[in-house]
């Protein structure tokens, strides 16, 4: 049961009454309004700067009242990738309570409370987190609880703990036959000492953990009745559609909007330095009204700018040193003794998110508050975007959280906010600001585009002796979080080119830092990786093929210190048939990554017909990402990952021309269809190692896996995404 | 303009342009939300109704061609019996994901089971290639259509 399909906040208004047992108390007991439990834990890193501030800073809370289901608040959103399902898992299996007792309420906006540590303390949902950062807490918090309500039952009825049990909601003592719900020990039990260390199940005793429970959130999906952001309408709300400024830092110049406002259903044209919105009653006279509106852009200071410009800049900034981001051993001196030297240079191009859902927020601005309904990734950041561009205080920023179609990392910013509020300035009454799919592709945050330099070294037998890669492109986290960017570095634009599996002997890696000019950046799914596995697994391709060696057998051969990676690559070959025969122009590719903290392989198999057009026929999966929780919610998260992996490398690409994005709609930024699917195999790796992330892995290690198939198919390298085909014609 | 239209066997009756797609109408006017706005253009499918049982998208179909036709959105879907079977599959085969897409995905389904009840793969690929997935759930798709394609043979 969830409570986001009507719009709520809710959250620690309703703790007040815990009280605080000491500062190094991890968990803590309270009595919940009405006479019931309420359990409050802070996940493990959170921010010292905020427990400091705050005395006691809980981040996630379950809640029992006497009557009613268990009620957990939770600081991830979901966006397709199954948190709302996995999340009450870890809780509910030590809680001993079921699934379908259990009921889910998006948390309210507060970083202090609900900052995700693994994200610099925002409260944000994304790198594929959330189970790794709740593993440990979030079970430990349902233990805690069922331990207080044993302990509760055992005291009414004067017997030892130990000769009592816990299942389905329920304290049961078998000798004298007595029961008691959770509900009616709740208050009992919140006014018990919380004991310390409350031991944790093992995972062979897991009875939830591990097994492919149903989704929470789906009925309502297949029924029309989920309420995405978009969806909301609150009474008398009016619907607006805009055009912004075509080139970035661009500004309107002129408007002639008579024809627009003859368009029945048009209430309003909303005049705004950089962009033009039409207020309608309805989004259909929205649209025709902005198709007539004439308006004339100062297109500003990138008007001329085109995307080889950017490129070129990011060549030249390969040549001069960057900060260096690893280094091992001497890889001058052993590039020196190498008996053969490869060299290439990789590109990958800027990329939008289109989310299904394009971008929209509804706004009603009064004098004293703001209410403001979306689908975020970082409720906190909204609600502090929206309170700056309305001028209000945080606190009279009221925010709704909603389900949301699609997140990818375009969520986790809020220009689409601050639209709004803007537009919401110059209107009486709530308004909805819908995106057109052309603004949301022309105006989205994108993906970075990277130019990577890679050198090697072989020696005699063909092992790599000496690895020398530098790359330039612009840092996300530099701006998203100016703290976590040190030294020219971030630990995201970095992670996949360093700390490699393959325990090579010397080492060098340098980031520089380009910002485009004229072109937002920002995270993409599977965010630095993305990038990285696809250069570092293309690069030791060309390795294992310059040294006349089996790309598999090639990496299982610098494998031996890293078993899991080891394991999956081998898994992954043996699945897929690795070496056995195929028709001509079809071929295998691998490519494996140790990436979000788990390890992954994958082998694609793709035809590449007489033209050079390319089809992914089939990819066999391995993964290792520790213990399973879910294997349902990982399997379709891998297939996830794959199709739009597999998006980016055959069609991705965002350019600009005389500073405008060339791509518009679905027929210019292709997505793959249903039609060019291919069929996936995921193989899941039994593992007793924590939880690794899951929602993106998929994605950063297939591109890779299809270059190197093309390669093993038609004999030519592809160093830059999307795929060429022009370059992969059969000659006549 | 007024437009006298018939939609999950319900009568209404709309003040728009004549050229306002039904998409608009049926969100912003009616306020059945649970047809979704995509692309605007027939690109992606997330509009998919039923007209007289045919899935059409709704972004590009002007109020003014709909006339006394029987619309059928997601709303209403679950009371056919081909709508029915494909949202047992989906639940069963655990397509969804984000769900944005879904509603626009399950009237496809629904429409070409009722005109098919043994869709082939390539049926499947006709059937369902204009409706984009980007959660990627093509894989389920298929697989919870042959699920249903089954049950409906199974039924009789």
């Amino acid at each position: 049961m969830i409570d986001h399909l009507v719009s709520r906040v809710a959250g620690p208004a309703r703790s007040s009454s815990a009280k605080v047992l000491s500062r190094r108390t991890f968990l803590q007991a309270g009595a919940a309004a009405g006479g019931g439990l309420i359990l409050s834990l802070r996940l493990p890193l959170a921010s010292a700067e905020a427990q400091a501030a705050d005395g006691f800073a809980p981040n996630a809370f379950i809640r029992i009242e006497r009557e009613g289901p268990v009620v957990l608040t939770m600081p991830y959103v979901e966006m397709g990738q199954g948190t709302y399902t996995s999340i009450p898992m870890l809780i509910a299996e030590e809680l001993e309570v079921g699934l379908d007792q259990v009921r889910l309420e998006h948390a309210p906006p507060n970083a202090k409370l609900y900052g995700n540590p693994l994200l610099g303390g925002e409260q944000a949902t994304g790198n594929s987190n959330a189970v790794r950062a709740s593993w440990q807490p979030l079970r430990q918090a349902g233990a805690t609880a069922r331990a207080l309500l044993v302990s509760a039952a055992a005291k009414r009825w004067n017997v030892d703990p130990a000769s009592c049990r816990a299942q389905r909601g329920e304290v049961l003592h078998a000798a004298s036959g007595k029961r008691a719900t959770y509900g009616e020990l709740a208050a009992d039990a919140a006014g018990l000492p919380v004991p310390e260390n409350v031991p944790l199940k093992q995972s062979k005793d897991f009875k939830l953990i591990g097994t492919p429970a149903k989704r929470l959130d789906t009925p309502a999906k297949v029924n029309g009745t989920a309420m995405y952001g978009i969806d909301v309408r609150p009474p008398g709300v009016k619907i607006a559609t805009l055009a912004q400024s075509p080139v970035f830092g661009g500004r309107v110049k002129s408007v002639d909007d008579a024809a627009a406002k003859a368009v029945k259903g048009v209430r309003q044209i909303v005049r705004l330095d950089d962009a033009v919105a039409v207020v309608a009653d309805h989004m259909g006279a929205a649209k025709k009204g902005l198709a007539a509106l004439k308006i004339e852009w100062d297109d500003g200071p990138h008007a001329k700018l085109n995307t080889d410009v950017i490129v070129a800049e990011l060549e030249q900034a390969t040549l001069k040193p960057g900060a260096v981001a690893e280094n091992i051993g001497d890889v001058d001196k052993a590039m020196a003794s190498a008996v053969s030297k490869v060299d290439a240079i990789y590109q990958v191009p800027f990329l939008a998110h289109a989310t299904m859902e394009p971008m929209n927020c509804t706004v009603h601005l009064r004098k004293d508050g703001c209410e403001v309904w979306l689908g975020s990734q970082v409720m906190a950041r909204a609600q502090a975007a929206a309170a700056k561009a309305a001028d209000l205080p945080l606190d009279k920023v009221l925010v709704h959280n909603h389900l949301l179609g699609g997140g990818f990392g375009r969520r986790l910013e809020t220009d689409y906010v601050t639209r709004a509020v803007e537009i919401a300035k110059h209107i009486d009454g709530p308004v909805k600001v819908v995106w057109t799919r052309e603004e949301d592709i022309q105006h989205d945050m994108y993906r970075p585009y990277w130019l990577d330099r890679l050198s090697a070294g072989l020696d005699a037998n063909g092992k790599p002796v000496a690895w020398n890669h530098r790359f330039a492109g612009s840092s996300v986290l530099a701006r998203w979080a100016p703290p976590a960017f040190k030294d020219g570095l971030d630990p995201d634009t970095t992670e996949g080119a360093i700390e490699l599996w393959y325990g090579l002997p010397n080492t060098h890696t340098e980031y520089v830092q380009v910002e485009p000019p004229g072109i937002p950046t920002a995270f993409w799914r599977s965010v630095g990786p993305s990038h990285n596995i696809f250069v570092t697994e293309g690069f030791m391709d060309e390795l294992a093929v310059a040294a006349k060696q089996d790309p598999v057998a090639y990496r299982l051969a610098l494998l031996d210190k890293t078993p899991r990676a080891k394991a999956v690559l081998a898994l992954a070959a043996e699945k897929a048939g690795w070496g056995q025969p195929l028709p001509q122009r079809v071929g295998r590719g691998v490519s494996l990554q140790h990436a979000f903290a788990s390890y992954m392989a994958h082998v694609a198999e793709v035809e590449v017909a007489k033209d050079g057009s390319v089809r992914v026929k089939r990819v066999v999966c391995a993964v290792d990402c520790g213990i399973p929780v879910n294997p349902d919610t990982i399997r379709a998260q891998i297939q996830s990952g794959i199709i739009f992996g597999i998006t980016a490398a055959l069609y991705g690409k965002i350019t600009l021309k005389n500073g405008r994005v060339e791509q518009g709609n679905f027929d210019t930024y292709q997505i793959l269809r249903m039609n060019e699917a291919p069929t996936i195999e995921v193989h899941i790796v039994q593992s007793s190692e924590a939880p690794g992330g899951i929602g993106e892995a998929g994605t950063s290690c297939i591109s890779a896996a299809v270059t190197n198939a093309i390669f093993a198919a038609t004999g030519k390298r592809l160093r830059q995404l999307p795929v060429d085909t022009a370059a992969l014609k059969q000659p006549a | 303009m007024t437009f006298a239209i018939q939609v999950n066997g319900n009568p209404h009756s709309v003040d728009v342009d004549g050229d306002t797609p039904l998409l608009w109408v049926l969100r912003d006017v009616l306020g059945m939300t649970g047809t979704k706005f995509g692309c605007g253009m027939a690109l992606c499918g997330a509009c998919t109704v039923h007209v007289d049982g045919v899935a059409v998208r709704s972004c590009i179909t002007p109020i003014d061609s709909v006339g006394n036709s029987a619309i059928t959105t997601i709303e209403a879907i679950g009371a056919t019996p081909s709508g029915a079977k494909i949202q047992k599959a989906w639940l069963d085969r655990e397509v969804v994901q984000c769900g944005y897409c879904q509603s626009g995905q399950i009237m496809s389904a629904s429409a070409l089971l009722a005109s098919n009840p043994r869709p082939t793969d390539a049926d499947i690929d006709d059937a369902m290639s204009g409706n984009i997935c980007r959660c990627g759930t093509y894989g389920r798709i298929r697989e919870a259509i042959k699920q249903a394609a089954q049950s409906s043979t199974q039924g009789g």
